[in-house]
């Protein structure tokens, strides 16, 4: 069946395929979370932690970009989806360090604060399978 | 809304997660009662939606509405999404999609039952 999968690959980027779909899956209910928590950070709450809320919403639409280049499965899309894999993993270890730092600009639990640590550091682990998933894929 | 409920969701979307993570390591795919068992959870799930969204107009408690009812809304889509996601794909990996939407709403119940109790 996975076999299926990888023979099914080398016709094309099937990244939306075998253990693909796993990913996408990870990637949408992140995605829908980070982005519905910060959108709703940014309309309700702004002023509290702009910044914080912003990097919240910013993260949350680079998951929904990953989970769409992921589901299109073309060569463009392939690099739509490293691009985005890229950010994340920047993002998570640059914000990541930062609230571990000074905890004061970040007063509530972004996606990417202290790792991913709120989202059982799933935002820490996301990105490097999903570059090993990529590589794979490569079209 | 009841805790009572919110237990009964959650521990049926643990059973549904745990089902589908043993036939993934399995190598299985989707079969008929991993279905059904995903069925009975969003059966579940949608009686907790309408009686949370009662409970949401009628208590004269201080919870966040709009918190809250994202969460019930929310909770009755994952698993529809994921079936519909998991049934594309014949192999393990499908009946992983489905442990990946069993395991998100178990976390959405919990964090239900979070704000219902604490407020936001």
């Amino acid at each position: 069946m996975a076999e299926r999968a990888r023979s099914a690959g080398s016709a094309g980027a099937q990244m939306r395929h075998g253990p693909g779909r796993v990913l996408v899956a990870v990637y949408a209910v992140l995605g829908l979370s980070a982005t519905v928590r910060g959108a709703y950070q940014v309309l309700a709450r702004f002023d509290e932690a702009p910044l914080a809320y912003l990097l919240s919403l910013f993260a949350g639409l680079v998951y929904v970009a990953a989970t769409v280049a992921l589901v299109r499965s073309t060569p463009a899309s392939w690099r739509v989806a490293l691009a985005a894999v890229l950010v994340e993993l920047v993002g998570v270890v640059a914000v990541g360090t930062l609230t571990v730092l000074d905890a004061a600009d970040f007063p509530d639990g972004t996606v990417w604060g202290h790792y991913g640590r709120d989202y059982g550091w799933v935002p820490l682990v996301l990105p490097l399978l999903g570059l090993a998933w990529l590589r794979r894929t490569r079209p | 809304m009841t805790p009572v409920l919110a237990w009964a969701t959650g521990v049926l979307a643990l059973v549904v997660t745990v089902l589908a993570g043993l036939a993934t390591a399995r190598g299985r795919r989707i079969d008929d009662p991993l279905l059904i068992g995903a069925a009975v959870l969003e059966l579940g799930l949608l009686v907790q939606a309408v009686i949370g969204f009662v409970a949401l107009a009628v208590t004269d408690r201080d919870v966040d509405g709009v918190v809250f009812s994202g969460y019930l809304l929310t909770s009755v889509l994952v698993v529809p999404l994921g079936a519909f996601w998991a049934v594309g794909e014949r192999s393990r990996w499908g009946t992983g999609v489905l442990l990946v939407a069993a395991a998100t709403t178990a976390i959405l119940v919990v964090r239900l039952e979070q704000v219902w109790r604490t407020g936001g």
